[in-house]
């Protein structure tokens, strides 16, 4: 695929290390000559220095060929605006990076109008982690589909847990079909689980849940999901209020400590029922007076890397049941994997695997394909993706059961409008719907490829 | 320095190197020649030390520049070195020093020769020659780049190490594809040639050697008289083709792939190019008018030795070297021009002599308005810091280069004539001088001294001298 990408800073350089790495034509757009002959130098793509609001650069970038072109300079209006002029010029799918909060408000109405693909918010996507990190915090690692409806939440199955030794379908009996376990990891090995499939101590094991499953389903199963009823939060960034508004209604007190002075005017201007301290968060003395030894959460976000994980790091000394660090440049995985740091959030990473994903999900859907989305669940092994069924598939109005589909082939979840359905046997799949796939065959393309040959003739 | 790297590199040039030997071991088969068993015998040793280089096999290969110079550099050093063999051992060219000077000036695309009459050589031994011409002119690593697979950035390293100009970019986003397109310009454009050339009644075997030798601006002819004895026509199809061949090959591809096809006019270096071709043209007729019988065997003889040199390419279809000393001087002139960037011409590039003109322009501007403001332009775009900087170096290592190499050639005892323009011949990828190694003459009288100072110059005139000069600098070798 060619795919034109417009400003490259860490987020633009991200993109283009795995695109290039996955094969795409890529040609970068930068306005300062050494960051492009830097990248020339270190990937194997073209590099055109101009501005990228100049129609002529954009020309001489081949925007005419192009299939995708995603603009992530620093600047929101830019990213809109070439956006719009390769939407006009090329017809060619846009992805724009937006932050500005006033223009985030409105950004449907924007993106619908330009006829953006796809909007992408660091930190609006980092907010949207951590609170999910913070509704659940024993999940290692959670997926969304279908707009955020339908989740993927990886778990690690604990030795005590009542259903080590229990096969696929007596949980299944035991729990009613709540949930349903799409995949699960042991030592080095991947496994689509069968209903024979007997879980063992120590698994992590993928399950599809909706929003309402239940707290109990988790206790009963043995994983501690002690809730985050208070959280603190030092920095008052963008995230820092993205995230207040997204657990507003989830009952969980919010203390947000933040340096200066006008900026927690700000803050307490936008966000309701979050206590805002003005003061040094990065003081000893500040955050054991706000009472960090007896929060359940404790996020990290100010502006320096270096804090952050000094704060983190403290914070976990002192018992945080659940800590999370915001690190935006520093590269050194392999120190920073090593520290005890909790989870971490790296707001241009998660944004750039957001288009990267999607990038996957329209290369696999050139052609006849209906893939909306793509995950990478488990390296390299199990794919999670979600099609959305419209017109005449041959998987529409059968029960499940009679449904024949390869092996390792799992239908996870069906969003129904609003509604979301684990499936059982007698579950059908209906025009319209949204369906997340989980399996370990690749490069599927259509829907169809999931039956099994005779159903499909 | 990662020595595997470059190791695994090498071991890639070489094996290109064993699988062009095939087409002389060919020849010779068609030629009932015996010598191409030397051939053949060549094709397994440098197949063999490649295999060895490659033993050590690097996953992933980075190439930071420096590795990329260097292996570079060593690379063309090891072809001249593998495949000046089969003259050595077939006793063709018996003397190791000039069988290597006559192989480096194939690859380096300079075509200066040592020998006195190449039409003694057998069949074999002259495709050999032109088909080192061909494959320097594009450039081997290019050929490697464009076949062997590979997905790193760090390519463009090679590149543009053996690329010639001021700024190497590519055609299409990856190298590899960037490469294919060039080379197969290239090839098309070759056949062309040699396919022109037949129809218009030259032989087979001559028309291939002289579309290898034009093709990559080389020169080495199969007779000592070079071009001169070939029917007018003939003189005519490769003045056009050697013109071709000294055009940027973006500029071909732009006229495949734009639909705006003037585009390729606001080329400020093609205009210069043309340009100052059609002057040098204009100027040497007049002044030779006396040598020839008519206006028009005056005009085609000047515009094809105007050609040749311009693009360093080096055939000649007359003895220039008896010509008025403005017609020499103005020849000598034009072999420190050389084509454009990005053809597979010698010589110090259009482009560069035009931004050292705009330089020179500033910065007489700037003593009379010691205020104003004015950034240098090339193609209506603005020209970087970086790349300015980087030319006017390159102007000043080729003065020194040259002048150090004049001095040393002149140990030789021979005329300062001789001595100037063999060293121009050769650093610029020519062949021919005037003197002794005028175009009916050649270089096999000079010392041995002479010849490798030369056969340096030649390497470094084509790899553009940072590979070469990195390669013999101490401080490349220095662990930090």
């Amino acid at each position: 695929m060619r795919i034109i990408i417009v400003g490259c800073g860490k987020v633009g350089s991200t993109i283009i290390k795995q695109l290039s790495a996955e094969g795409h034509d890529i040609v970068a757009i930068d306005v300062n000559p050494h960051i492009i002959e830097d990248i020339t130098d270190t990937y194997d793509v073209m590099g055109v220095v101009g501005n990228c609001v100049n129609y002529q650069v954009l020309k001489e970038a081949g925007v005419e060929e192009t299939d995708l072109l995603i603009a992530v300079t620093d600047s929101d209006e830019k990213n809109l605006l070439t956006c719009l002029i390769a939407k006009k010029a090329a017809n060619c799918k846009t992805i724009a990076r937006v932050r500005d909060p006033e223009i985030s408000e409105e950004i449907n109405y924007i993106s619908s109008e330009l006829g953006l693909s796809m909007v992408v918010n660091p930190e609006k996507a980092a907010a949207s982690e951590i609170a999910r990190l913070l509704r659940f915090p024993a999940a290692v690692q959670i997926d969304t589909f279908a707009k955020g409806d339908v989740e993927l939440m990886k778990f690690v199955i604990p030795s005590d847990s009542p259903i080590v030794g229990l096969s696929l379908s007596e949980i299944d009996n035991k729990f009613n079909g709540y949930t349903l376990i799409c995949c699960v990891e042991r030592k080095d090995e991947a496994y689509i689980p069968n209903g024979s499939f007997v879980i063992e101590a120590g698994d992590k094991i993928t399950l599809v849940s909706s929003n309402n499953i239940t707290k109990d389903f988790f206790k009963s199963i043995g994983i501690d999901i002690k809730r985050v009823n208070n959280a603190m939060i030092v920095g008052g960034g963008k995230i820092s209020v993205y995230l207040c508004q997204k657990l507003a209604n989830k009952n969980i007190d919010l203390k947000i400590i933040e340096q200066d002075k006008a900026r927690c005017e700000d803050l307490s201007e936008v966000l309701k029922n979050v206590t805002i301290i003005n003061n040094d968060g990065s003081d000893e003395s500040v955050l054991i007076e706000e009472g960090i030894d007896n929060v359940d959460a404790f996020v990290s976000l100010t502006g320096i890397d270096e804090e952050n994980i000094f704060l983190s790091l403290f914070a976990e000394k002192r018992g945080v049941l659940k800590v999370i660090t915001k690190v935006d440049r520093i590269t050194y995985n392999e120190v920073i994997n090593n520290l005890n740091l909790g989870s971490l959030i790296k707001p241009k990473n998660i944004i750039a695997d957001n288009i990267v994903r999607y990038v996957r999900a329209i290369n696999n859907a050139q052609g006849d394909s209906q893939i909306e989305t793509l995950h990478e669940l488990i390296k390299g092994k199990i794919e999670a993706c979600g099609f959305h069924i419209n017109g005449d598939s041959k998987i529409i109005d059968k029960p499940l059961s009679k449904l024949k589909t390869k092996k390792g082939v799992i239908i996870a979840s069906i969003r129904r409008k609003k509604e979301v359905i684990i499936p059982n046997g007698q579950s059908t799949i209906q025009k319209g719907d949204t369906i997340v796939v989980v399996t370990n065959i690749k490069g599927i393309k259509n829907v169809n490829d999931l039956l099994d040959g005779d159903d499909n003739a | 320095m990662n020595y595997r790297t470059i190791g695994s590199f090498l071991s890639n040039v070489l094996k290109i190197e064993a699988a062009l030997l095939l087409l002389p071991i060919i020849t010779s088969i068609i030629y009932h020649e015996s010598v191409g068993i030397y051939y053949l015998l060549t094709a397994a040793i440098i197949l063999i030390v490649g295999i060895l280089f490659g033993l050590k096999k690097e996953d992933a290969p980075i190439f930071y520049a420096k590795e990329g110079f260097v292996s570079v550099g060593l690379a063309w050093l090891l072809m001249g070195l593998f495949g000046c063999l089969p003259f050595v051992m077939s006793k063709e060219i018996p003397d190791f020093v000039n069988a290597l000077f006559e192989t480096i000036s194939g690859f380096t695309t300079t075509g200066s020769s040592i020998l006195s009459a190449p039409e003694e050589l057998s069949y074999t031994a002259n495709l050999w020659r032109c088909l080192t011409h061909w494959i320097g002119g594009m450039g081997v690593i290019v050929f490697m780049l464009a076949i062997f697979p590979s997905n790193s950035g760090s390519n463009m390293h090679l590149m543009r190490a053996e690329s010639p100009g001021p700024q190497v970019g590519k055609l299409v986003p990856k190298v590899k594809q960037t490469a294919r397109m060039l080379y197969i310009i290239y090839i098309f454009i070759t056949i062309l040639e040699m396919v022109v050339l037949y129809i218009a009644g030259m032989p087979l075997y001559d028309a291939v050697c002289a579309a290898f030798g034009s093709a990559g601006t080389g020169g080495f002819g199969i007779k000592n008289d070079s071009m001169a004895s070939y029917s007018t026509l003939i003189q005519i199809i490769i003045n056009i083709f050697i013109l071709m061949f000294g055009v940027n090959f973006n500029i071909y591809y732009v006229l495949l792939r734009s639909k705006d096809k003037k585009e390729i006019f606001r080329n400020e270096e093609l205009r210069w190019y043309f340009g100052i071709i059609i002057v040098a043209v204009l100027l040497i007729s007049l002044n030779t008018i006396n040598y020839f019988n008519s206006y028009g065997q005056a005009f085609q003889q000047a515009s094809f030795q105007v050609a040749s040199i311009i693009t360093t390419t080096g055939y000649a279809t007359t003895d220039f070297n008896l010509w008025p000393s403005f017609s020499k001087g103005l020849l000598v002139l034009l072999m420190f021009f050389g084509a454009c960037a990005g053809s597979t011409g010698g010589g110090i590039k259009l482009s560069r002599i035009i931004l050292t003109l705009k330089i020179v322009k500033a910065e007489i501007l700037h003593y009379i308005r010691p205020n104003q403001v004015k950034s240098i332009k090339l193609d209506g775009k603005n020209v970087d810091k970086g790349v300015l900087k980087s030319v006017g170096a390159y102007m000043l290592i080729f003065m020194v280069v040259l002048a150090i190499s004049v001095l040393l050639v002149s140990l030789d005892n021979v005329t300062l004539e001789e001595s100037f323009t063999s060293v121009v011949a050769t650093l610029n990828n020519i062949g021919p001088g005037l003197g002794k190694v005028g175009p009916c003459g050649n270089y096999g009288s000079l010392s041995y001294f002479s010849k490798f100072v030369l056969i340096f110059d030649m390497l470094a005139g084509r790899l553009e001298l940072l590979p070469i000069l990195l390669l013999i600098s101490p401080k490349t070798y220095k662990k930090i």
